[in-house]
């Protein structure tokens, strides 16, 4: 047939499929990258995948960077459809931030903190010059790093876990009191967002939320669309313990742990009509993986989104319905990609009411 | 319709998820199950769809899962197929109308990979469940078979109304005014309506649908249509449903009748598909190699059944 140029598509999609494996393959070295590169010297992309992905699975994510050539919106879009196989077995207990095993942790609110300030892997004191030397490194290079970095780090043993910053502010009355959280967590890959939405469902859209999209729509809020004036009380990066009970006694057991990034952001006041005491208000944000941008973006929209659920929103950022449908990357991607798609009949049907409009204006 | 083609598939997919379950070597650690979907990822899809055909017209929100396809590609539409599908299915993919659009190649391809024993066919009055995109086939569906249609906006209030919560509560309250008010803006301004496609229709006689963007062409096969309608948004996360024997009404005013796209020439003549003949279908316009503009069938299967009829 092919009276249409793109039908007959069958060989044409092959083939396509095809070049495009040619294009990820052909190097002049032909080293094929390994899941442990890619994982470890590609910590933070793996990251993002990690958290855009919603799906904490680190082999996988990897093999989602090589399959799809470094894009993060494929690449996490390939461990969402891998979650959609998956039946939900069981629930976790949860977890607080505090049971952390950190890597990282700082407060810009205080100076000195509870258990201290402790820097971590971070790139933010970093000069972005370029270092020449990286372009021909070694296996033996990345070894003696490892090996000077593990000798002279001071065998000291470090607390288990730290208090939380929030825990000081809190007791000297300038938090909200916690209330036990009433409902079960809200699981979006389980049950259909209905508007208006709990604030678990919120925070859950948030934490796999594409990371462009979700900083973008946070700083229209610290720009001046929105007046959340953040101060990071704390953000901490590190392993978080995973929980089950035991399949025979039924007592909690650790059955491994996720790395993941919380941030801890406070506002200027709220006045409450109903309370007669003044606090800050709160912003909560948390993601899987090392992704510290994402988890301050997700504080700030947190405490925007609670000002527009209680009040009307003023910005879009403070909007439940604008920030939370179109900050996730697999749905706005897909949606752009379609367009890419035949549209004939439509178009078809466009072309007749233009043209019977012109007719009617002649 | 429904419940014979839930039981078979929670039958068929219950046997594959068993095979699933008591696999351990190495390499297939990660295989997917018949119909890839979990099965309480299915079973969610179809008690949606249950809800969906007895409240016509109301749009039932669900999980929605992501789909090894892009979303906008039909990923809404995929599911409910791949929740009904039991391997004693005869599928049709269409896109356009072509079978052989490459969307429509590549969603077969994927439910013949992910559901082995499924039948495949082209022919639209074989065919048990046909999954489309923009079109309702030429040939009449008859009862029993089931049309599922892939819907990228579910809401026909979105153009009037950007927030879902608002527009859930007009629909609840059956208040449609202001698209009333936008078609009759339209008269004023172009004396035309000026949608085109996804044109809103009133479904048993409560619940107006967007039907998807199917040319208004298609819009009058829904009333009273024999087969079970299904409309898949999965990315907007919504299922509804015209079942089969029920009134779907384009919005028209009493003066101003409801109109498909035209096909008539300069000379007033019904154009027809230079490749068949038919003077009913719906037509795709074309440019052929000579630059002249030209007319085809948009339903792949029905022009090559009335070539077939000649000869
Ligand atoms: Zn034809």
């Amino acid at each position: 047939m092919g009276y249409i140029a793109i039908k007959g598509g069958e060989t044409a999609i092959g083939q396509a499929q095809e070049l495009l494996e040619f294009l990820r393959t052909h190097s002049f070295t032909a080293n094929p990258l390994s899941l442990d590169q890619i994982q470890h010297q590609l910590h933070f992309l793996h990251s993002r995948v990690l958290s855009e992905g919603g799906l904490y699975h680190p082999e996988l994510a990897s093999l989602a960077i090589k399959q799809s050539m470094g894009d993060t919106l494929e690449a996490a879009f390939y461990l969402r459809a891998y979650r959609s196989t998956r039946p939900r077995l069981s629930e976790t207990p949860l977890q607080g931030g505090k049971n952390m095993r950190l890597i990282r942790r700082i407060s810009a609110a205080f100076k000195d903190i509870p258990g201290g300030q402790m820097l971590g892997p971070t790139s933010d004191y970093l000069q972005r010059l370029f270092r020449f030397e990286l372009l021909d490194e070694s296996p033996e290079q990345f070894r003696k790093i490892a090996k000077s970095w593990l000798q002279e780090t001071p065998k000291e043993a470090l607390p288990t876990t730290f208090p939380k910053v929030l825990e000081s502010l809190r007791q000297e009355g300038l938090l909200p009191s916690v209330s036990e959280c009433p409902n079960r967590p809200f699981d979006i890959t389980r049950e259909p967002i209905v508007f208006p939405v709990t604030r678990s469902a919120a925070l859950a859209t948030m934490a796999r939320a594409e990371t462009g999209s979700i900083l973008a729509i946070a700083y229209s809020n610290m720009r001046g669309y929105g007046d959340i004036h953040p101060t990071v009380a704390e953000l901490r990066v590190g392993y978080l313990p995973v929980q089950m009970p035991h399949l025979v006694t039924g007592e909690l057991i650790e059955v491994g742990e996720i790395l993941m990034t919380e941030c801890e952001v406070v506002a200027m006041y709220d006045a409450e009509p109903n309370q007669n005491t003044p606090t800050f208000g709160l912003g909560y944000g948390a993601c899987f993986g090392h992704n510290e941008v994402k988890a301050i973006a997700m504080a700030i929209l947190d405490r925007a989104l609670q000002k527009g659920m209680k009040h009307s929103p003023d910005h879009p950022s403070e909007d439940p319905e604008f920030v939370l449908l179109h900050i996730d990357g697999i749905e706005s991607m897909g949606f752009a990609s379609h367009y890419k798609l035949p549209h004939y009949v439509t178009f078809q049907s466009d072309l007749d009411r233009l043209r019977s409009t012109q007719n009617q204006s002649r | 319709m429904i419940q014979s083609l839930t039981d078979e598939a929670i039958q068929k997919n219950g046997a594959s998820v068993g095979v699933l379950n008591t696999a351990s070597s190495e390499t297939n650690r990660y295989n997917y199950q018949f119909g890839f979907l979990d099965e309480y990822a299915k079973k969610e899809v179809r008690r949606t769809l249950l809800k969906a055909v007895a409240i016509p017209g109301y749009q039932v929100p669900y999980a929605s899962r992501e789909m090894p396809i892009a979303r906008g590609f039909g990923t809404g539409g995929l599911q409910i197929t791949l929740s009904l599908i039991g391997s004693n299915e005869i599928l049709k993919v269409i896109d356009q109308g072509s079978d052989d659009s490459v969307n429509a190649v590549n969603i077969r391809k994927f439910v013949a990979t992910t559901c082995p024993g499924v039948t495949l066919t082209r022919q639209t009055a074989e065919a048990t469940l046909i999954q489309s995109r923009h079109r309702i086939p030429e040939k009449r569906l008859k009862f029993g078979q089931i049309l599922v249609l892939q819907v990228p906006y579910p809401d026909p209030l979105v153009v009037v109304e950007p927030s879902e919560e608002k527009r859930k509560i007009m629909h609840g309250d059956g208040d449609y005014a202001r698209l009333w008010v936008k078609l009759y803006e339209d008269m004023v301004k172009f004396k035309e309506i000026t949608i085109s496609h996804r044109y809103p229709t009133r479904i048993n006689g409560f619940y107006v649908i967007d039907p998807s963007p199917i040319p208004r062409f298609d819009v009058p096969k829904l009333h009273q249509a024999e087969a079970l309608c299904l409309f898949g948004a999965g990315r907007e996360k919504k299922i509804y449903a015209v079942p089969p024997y029920t009134d779907a009404e384009p919005l028209s005013f009493s003066d101003i009748p409801f109109r498909v796209e035209d096909f008539t020439d300069e000379q007033g003549n019904r154009r027809t598909c230079q490749r068949c003949g038919s003077m009913t279908s719906f037509l795709n316009e074309l440019i052929d190699s000579k630059g002249a503009k030209v007319y085809q069938c948009s339903d792949s299967n029905y022009c090559d059944s009335q070539l077939g009829d000649q000869k």
